[in-house]
């Protein structure tokens, strides 16, 4: 037995719960840090391996889970192995990154439990275990806003027709679907539900109602990881009719054009993140929807792209924010003098994220625009206006908060130890992975491949046939 | 003994690789905050610079000693995948060599003037990573055999152009400028990008090369275009758009004048000699492209003329010598573009020959008068003690014309063509308005669903609830 054989992906998620129940006991901040980190980074190492694992074709040697449920219902596959370890790294730095003055605000244990049911939520390969842990995602955000004595209702209201319609479309759509095709209604309700989780247009609002109300860091990790995008593909895309697919591909460059053009005119520093976020959230589905092996590729390279620029970015101004309180999008700050590091690294993550050359989200934005294109022109024009309005956005923040005036400080205001490696570990990530894509997008058209194959599978033969894996495990041993 | 062949191969490297290690080099420093000193620095541009030039210079001289006029050297493909690939090619021929020559001389004279005009200024640092990466910027455009490959090195000139305008950022002009100019740079990129992946799969060969692309039947300026002819007319448009905007023609003139809030050497070298001739620089590229439709010609010559019109109205107004000469600059694009689009509608490649040579004239001349400027009032205080006399001052381009048309054309002049009030009143401002007001109605949605004022972002003011306020 190798150590590759242990099955890493349990043992990061039973790692991340009782994590979160050890924490959840510590009540002095600076240990409840120091635990908090220590835990996120156990639980990154352990999906780091599993990736390892999965990327060495090593199926683990036992499995819980088949004890547990009878069969793997989480399992890290071709679309997922490289999200999981992506997210549990976004978890850690944010932990690490968080300043001293809101480490009291911040709740490490909630973070470790929503960094657990995320985890599960992007490995969760059975569509019943998808929907329960997408239902129990929901939980700890409301807990968040009602802990901080914030209004609830938009979230709340929002998230409960999300369950609702979550829930009742995909049992009716798999009801139906074994006796043929899947009832209309089922299918638009299944729709519906993913849309909102994305936060397409009209139902957007809970998305910025949700930045203005929680702490940033929170608000960043619930979003980032796109899980909405997930339950597209493991619930919608391998079977749902090209009307639905063509539905959702209208409404996602619609709110793709509406956030990028919002991004530009907000006149606060959250609410202009949320956008530039919803406007990529909506590029990825823009991809998916085309369903073309082009577009595809280019929006799981987006996705990755997303946890990772989006996220280093949101990490930047959530440091910048610690300093200086909330930030007004009305008059220049001038803060590039007391922190020049961090505008450095807010510019470079903001640009990356809309697919500036040499960075992570170039080669991104390039297959997608280029596959959207061939698919249809005029999503293409939507697709290259949505990221030349993004880079827009992103260029008047920094200019806004980092340049047009001298602000002068009493205190020293510079990058501290901790947040440089958080955003030089994502800095790092993001100009090698810009600079060396090639496997990173051999591995993203893989994902792509594996599911027009099994869209064609599904569609294309008897529904009786018994359902296979959507994306093949390796064998277990 | 190696072959003729791997010796430009590895000039060619070369050429890339000074710039690219120069930004690699300044830019880590940057990230990790490690402070350089000026001399490292100066040295590693010198470095960089010379490196560049004389391995330019050396392929050249190798061009030239062997007859070639066309040398592609490939770096291989970076990403290849099922109806995708992106291959780093660059060219070394006619067009590109004189050009990548002449950014690495006036980079280099200016990187030394800068070295002096800015000493212990605080942002030296900053100043010498943006040049670095347009000198990147500029190489990798001059030299792109692929469209992909151009469009690289064609947003690291935006970024850099963008950052340098707002490089005095202690003032709101210089970064409200700046942004202006990003703004119409990333216009001109958005429709680059277009235009390159419609060229990359609309055309016979199914290759993004410029050699499959342009050069039927013979290289640049003679070559003819491979692409499908139901994509000419599209594809031609979009470049014509994303060079107006790279090179400040009409309608996109105004950002030239705002361009000159930064430094006196980026000025100069950057919009004064450069930059501001990428755009006539991609036209010349792609004029097999322009010259397949008399439609584009047209618009080449059309859109060049009234830029040189209304640049020179312009300039003959401006009360400042940067702003004059940035005006005076535009004229001469304008006149570039013209014999461009010429010589596509005429069919004359020999005509452009003429634009190319008018760009590297007209560069260096630029470049000296910039650079010449911040101490042109004591050199006219110096002739005029020396003479006894004030200078004869010339009529103006106005006088010859009756009073109402002069104050017409006065106006015209101040107003700069009325041409960024155009792209305001027609684009900007419904553009805000029509966000704002979805911004407004998000609003009353959420209050309504919240059932109280639901935005904790409409109190926030600058640094309410800080660190510091507390301190």
């Amino acid at each position: 037995m190798t150590p590759l054989d242990v099955p890493w992906l349990e043992i990061a998620l039973v790692l991340g719960l009782v994590g979160a129940c050890a924490v959840s006991r510590i009540t002095d901040p600076a240990r409840a840090y120091r635990w908090g980190v220590g835990f996120c980074g156990a639980v990154f190492a352990c999906t780091f391996l599993a990736w390892l694992a999965f990327f060495e074709r090593q199926a683990p040697g036992f499995s819980l889970q088949t004890r547990l449920f009878g069969s793997q219902v989480l399992a890290l596959d071709e679309l997922n192995a490289p999200l999981v370890p992506a997210v549990a790294l976004l978890h850690l730095l944010t932990a690490v990154a968080t300043a001293q003055t809101k480490m009291r605000r911040f709740s490490f244990s909630w973070s470790l439990a929503a960094e657990t049911i995320h985890l599960a939520t992007l490995s969760a390969v059975d569509p019943w275990m998808l929907v329960t842990l997408l239902t129990m995602g929901t939980i700890p955000p409301y807990l968040e806003l009602m802990n901080r004595g914030r209004p609830t209702r938009v979230y709340v209201g929002h998230m409960a027709l999300f369950v609702v319609l979550l829930i009742v479309g995909w049992a009716a759509f798999d009801a139906t679907s074994r006796l043929g095709p899947p009832a209309v209604w089922a299918t638009v309700a299944l729709m519906a539900a993913i849309l909102m989780r994305c936060g397409a247009m009209p139902a957007h609002c809970w998305i910025t109602d949700w930045f203005e109300h929680a702490s940033f860091g929170n608000g960043l990790l619930y979003v980032i990881p796109l899980p909405g995008v997930y339950a597209a593909i493991r619930l919608v895309l391998p079977e749902a009719p090209d009307w639905v697919l063509h539905a959702i591909g209208v409404v996602s460059l619609v709110t793709a054009v509406y956030a990028a053009g919002m991004a530009v005119v907000q006149r606060e520093a959250r609410r202009f993140f949320a956008y530039l976020f919803l406007s990529h959230a909506s590029l990825v589905l823009v991809g998916l929807q085309l369903l073309t092996e082009l577009t595809l590729t280019g929006a799981f390279c987006l996705w990755f792209s997303v946890i990772i620029s989006l996220g280093g970015f949101g990490l930047t101004l959530r440091a910048v924010e610690a300093r200086f309180g909330r930030l007004a999008l009305v008059d220049h700050h001038g803060l590039y003098e007391h922190s020049p590091a961090l505008a450095i690294c807010f510019l470079l993550t903001g640009l990356a994220s809309v697919g500036f050359p040499g960075t992570l989200g170039f080669i991104s934005t390039e297959l997608l625009v280029d596959g959207a294109i061939v698919a249809n022109p005029l999503v293409g024009v939507g697709v290259v206006a949505a990221t030349m309005l993004n880079g827009i956005a992103v260029v008047r923040a920094y200019f806004l908060l980092f340049t047009g005036a001298r602000h002068a400080s009493m205190v020293q205001l510079g990058i501290r130890r901790r947040e440089r490696f958080a955003v030089l570990t994502l800095a790092a990530l993001i100009l090698g992975g810009g600079i060396y894509s090639k496997p990173g997008v051999l591995s993203r058209e893989k994902a792509a491949e594996a599911l027009l194959h099994e869209r064609q599978r599904r569609v294309g033969l008897d529904p009786h046939s018994a359902p296979t894996p959507l994306f093949p495990l390796p064998a277990a041993k | 003994m190696p072959s003729v062949d791997q010796v430009i191969f590895w000039l060619g490297a070369l050429v890339i690789a000074a710039p690219t290690l120069l930004v690699a080099q300044l830019g880590l420093a940057s990230l990790l905050d490690a402070k350089l000193s000026e001399r490292t620095i100066n040295r590693s541009n010198q470095t960089a610079v010379v490196t560049g030039l004389c391995a330019a210079a050396a392929i050249l001289a190798l061009m030239l000693l062997t007859g070639s006029r066309h040398v592609a050297i490939d770096f291989g493909t970076w990403i290849e995948i099922p109806h995708f690939h992106f291959s780093i090619k660059f060219v070394f021929d006619r067009l590109s060599v004189p050009l990548a020559i002449l950014s690495f001389l006036l980079t280099g004279t200016i990187g030394a003037f800068a070295s002096k005009y800015m000493h212990r200024e605080r942002g030296y640092n900053r100043f010498f990573v943006l040049y670095a990466l347009f000198l990147l910027g500029l190489v990798v455009t001059s030299l792109a055999d692929t469209i992909e490959t151009l469009f690289a090195g064609w947003e690291f000139v935006g970024l850099s152009s963008a950052l340098l305008v707002a490089f005095f950022q202690e003032r709101p002009a210089p970064p409200k400028n700046g942004l202006w100019v990003w703004t119409i740079y990333r216009l001109s990129d958005a429709a680059l990008l277009l235009a390159a992946v419609v060229l990359h799969h609309h055309h016979a060969s199914g290759e993004g090369d410029f050699d499959e692309l342009l050069s039927i039947g013979g290289f640049w300026p003679e070559g003819h275009t491979t692409l499908a002819p139901g994509y000419v007319l599209p594809v031609g448009l979009l470049l014509i758009v994303a060079a107006a905007g790279k090179s400040g023609l009409v309608p996109f003139s105004g950002w030239l004048p705002r361009a000159m809030e930064g430094p006196t050497p980026s000025s100069a070298v950057f919009y004064g000699a450069l930059s501001i001739h990428l755009g006539a620089f991609l036209l010349l590229r792609a004029s097999p492209i322009l010259e397949s439709s008399h439609w584009l010609g047209l618009t080449v010559v059309a859109i060049g003329f009234s830029t040189a019109v209304i640049a020179s109205l312009t300039g003959s107004v401006q009360t400042d010598v940067k702003s004059a000469l940035s005006f005076a600059c535009l004229a001469q694009v304008g006149i570039i573009v013209v014999e461009i689009g010429l010589s596509c509608l005429l069919q004359w490649p020999w005509l452009r020959y003429v634009a190319l040579v008018h760009i590297l004239g007209h560069g260096c001349l630029r470049t000296l008068q910039f650079v010449r400027a911040p101490s042109l009032l004591r050199v006219y205080r110096q002739l005029e003690d020396a003479i006894g006399d004030r200078l004869p001052q010339a009529a103006g381009p106005f006088d010859r014309f009756a009073e109402p048309i002069r104050l017409w054309l006065y106006r015209f002049g101040l107003e700069r063509g009325y041409l960024d009030s155009l792209l305001l009143s027609c684009f900007v401002h419904p553009f805000t308005r029509a966000f704002r007001w979805c911004d407004a109605l998000e609003r009353r949605w959420t209050d309504l669903l919240t059932g109280e004022a639901s935005r904790e972002s409409d109190k926030v003011q600058p640094f309410s609830g800080s660190l510091e306020d507390l301190t």
